[in-house]
């Protein structure tokens, strides 16, 4: 039984409706949402929860309590600078990678993407906006890295009684910063792919602290897989470029590597998310 | 104004919504009612672009919704209310969808005031908000750019009976300044006070849509009698076409039994005075008629055989 008067009847109003309508229409043209908002809503969504602020505070604390156990438990003739800015760097490579997973899982887990995707219905630059709000935490912090590690350093050398050593340059922050954002990528990505916070979170786990320990084990044991492992441990070239020890061929190992395990899957996270219903 | 034409959305062998085809005009109120399940929150997540739907197209004000270059400005919508981040506070979610949008920050404390929030409630977070507050929250959220097309879905949920009275006063003066109201509900008494047109869905499609006052028009008349042999011979004489509402319990324990005739109050009337049958009740069907209309539209759908003892009983109609 269907009353197909629906269109007939609404049409029979349309006089007086339509003056309303006109009457309305005339009042704004709303311009697109530029690329800049959405990157300084995202960044203000990663902080703007108690859980996303403790995150952000955490870096620093780790920083800070990395340099203390430096400076007490450390050998005095270990105390360099790079010795600092690449124990800070550990807590990083968790926090970091864990804040870009959460910006994009929390909108399935918290269900706020019912909102976020209506507001902006284009859901590939919602990920543009939070990949890139992302990457600029690695700013502050490769910033406080280098700032603590510096105060560390000072100030452990002091104690120690020894000269101080300065042995990183502007280029070993730069490694420092873009190997601290691949593996924030890296985080990202699982996040895209995931969906789920906890998955995302134990996913990164098993690709940064699991994985590598058996791969090393395997690589022990065999030789072929020894002298393999560079084209294929992402995270292998990870480490090496964030303490600087990456040259020559290191650079093929880590391209090679990072379009496999990063923009492979990164595509085949977009696709999915585009795809995918918001429930 | 929203079209939505031939949407079809299948998950497996289960089809949510079938074919579906209306349209929402400017300056009305459009219910979207139909019983759980039926596929109302599936299309309306078709129309706003977070379920592709498989075939057919939804339109937004002329567009598609992923067209629109600032939906947040021309279209509210609320879907869920309790879709939002548990961990921040009411006004920071008004905050995020303000900046996104690109409006003024006083918009947020004006919306805030609009839906009933107070200072203190908006500095709260929402995994303390009732479901109450959480609809407020969701309404403002979606009047925030002061749109001209409103899409809400259960907006009545969990609202108390002045929260009710506030919103459908709200949305009566959104579509009376021209805006387009769709919403969907089950709640078939407040879909009633306050549409202008309704499409019914059932099963994943539309059972029946049109303007409210065409489609009760059509509900006929309720008259009650002790002496139904006789009334239902004279209703028979005179070419109207009847049928009895909810059991005939009524005829076994001598209480009055009511029939539902297809034409207005006033000939039925006059076919019982004609056949001197004394009515103890006479009324047009509009009073439920929604409700009867909305539970055979959707007989076959239900997932609950419908009750014997029926709604429009004679006592609470003569109420």
């Amino acid at each position: 039984m269907t009353t197909q008067t629906a269109t007939a009847a609404a049409a029979a109003t349309s006089p007086h409706v339509a003056a309303h309508a006109s009457a309305r229409a005339s009042r704004r043209a709303p311009a697109p949402v530029p690329l800049v908002r959405l990157v300084s809503v995202e960044l203000r969504k990663s902080f703007d929860t108690r859980s996303g602020r403790w995150l952000l505070a955490s870096l620093g604390l780790a920083a800070v309590l990395t340099t203390g156990a430096i400076i007490a438990w450390a050998p005095a003739d270990q105390l360099t600078y790079s010795e600092f800015t690449l124990a800070i760097g550990v807590p990083m490579t968790i926090i970091l990678p864990i804040i870009a997973a959460l910006s994009v899982t929390s909108e399935w887990t918290q269900r706020s993407g019912l909102a976020t995707f209506t507001l902006v219905p284009h859901r590939g630059r919602v990920l543009l906006a939070k990949a890139i709000a992302a990457v600029l935490v690695t700013v502050p912090a490769t910033g406080a890295a280098f700032g603590v590690g510096a105060l560390g350093n000072v100030s452990g050398a002091a104690l120690a009684d020894v000269p101080v050593r300065w042995d990183q340059s502007a280029v070993d922050v730069a490694y420092f910063a873009l190997g601290q954002t691949l593996l924030l990528l890296v985080g990202f990505v699982l996040g895209a792919l995931i969906r789920n916070s906890s998955g995302a979170i134990v996913a990164y786990m098993l690709y940064g602290f699991v994985a590598p320990g058996l791969l090393a084990f395997l690589a022990f044991n065999q030789d072929w897989f020894a002298d393999a492992r560079p084209w294929i441990d992402a995270k292998y070239n990870q480490d090496a470029l964030l303490r600087g020890d990456l040259t020559g061929d290191g650079w093929s190992h880590l391209a090679v590597t990072s379009v496999v395990w990063l923009l492979l899957p990164l595509v085949v996270a977009v696709v999915n998310v585009l795809r995918s219903e918001v429930k | 104004m929203i079209a939505v034409d031939q949407v079809t959305k299948t998950y497996g062998t289960f089809t949510a919504v079938d074919d579906v085809t209306f349209t929402a005009h400017p300056g009305r109120v459009t219910g979207f009612l139909g019983p759980n399940g039926a596929g109302k929150s599936t299309t309306l997540r078709a129309l706003v672009g977070l379920t592709p739907p498989d075939r057919g197209t939804a339109h937004v004000l002329g567009r598609k919704f992923r067209d629109l270059p600032n939906p947040g400005i021309e279209v509210g919508v609320l879907l869920d209310a309790s879709a939002q981040h548990a961990g921040r506070t009411g006004r920071e979610v008004l905050t995020i969808a303000q900046r996104t949008m690109g409006l003024p920050r006083a918009r947020v404390e004006e919306v805030l005031e609009l839906v009933g929030l107070s200072a203190d409630e908006a500095g709260r977070r929402l995994r303390d908000y009732s479901l109450g507050m959480r609809q407020r929250l969701g309404l403002a959220h979606a009047l925030l750019g002061d749109p001209e097309v409103l899409i809400l879905d259960e907006p009545a949920n969990g609202l108390d009976p002045a929260g009710i009275r506030w919103m459908r006063d709200l949305l009566r003066g959104y579509a009376d300044r021209g805006a387009t109201v769709l919403l969907s509900s089950h709640l078939l008494h407040e879909i009633e006070v306050v549409a202008d047109d309704l499409v019914v869905i059932g099963q994943g499609r539309v059972v029946a849509g049109g303007a409210k006052t065409d489609l009760l028009a059509g509900a006929g008349t309720h008259v009650a009698t002790r002496h139904h042999t006789e009334l239902r011979q004279a209703l028979t004489t005179a070419g109207l076409s009847h049928h009895p509402v909810g059991d005939e319990s009524g005829t076994s324990n001598g209480g009055p039994t009511v029939f539902r005739v297809d034409a207005d109050a006033e000939a039925v009337g006059q076919v019982a005075w004609s056949a001197g049958v004394a009515l103890s009740e006479l009324r047009p069907a509009d009073g439920a008629g929604l409700e009867e209309m909305f539970l055979t539209l959707t007989a076959e759908t239900q997932r609950d055989p419908r009750p014997a003892a029926h709604t429009t009983s004679p006592q609470g109609a003569a109420a």
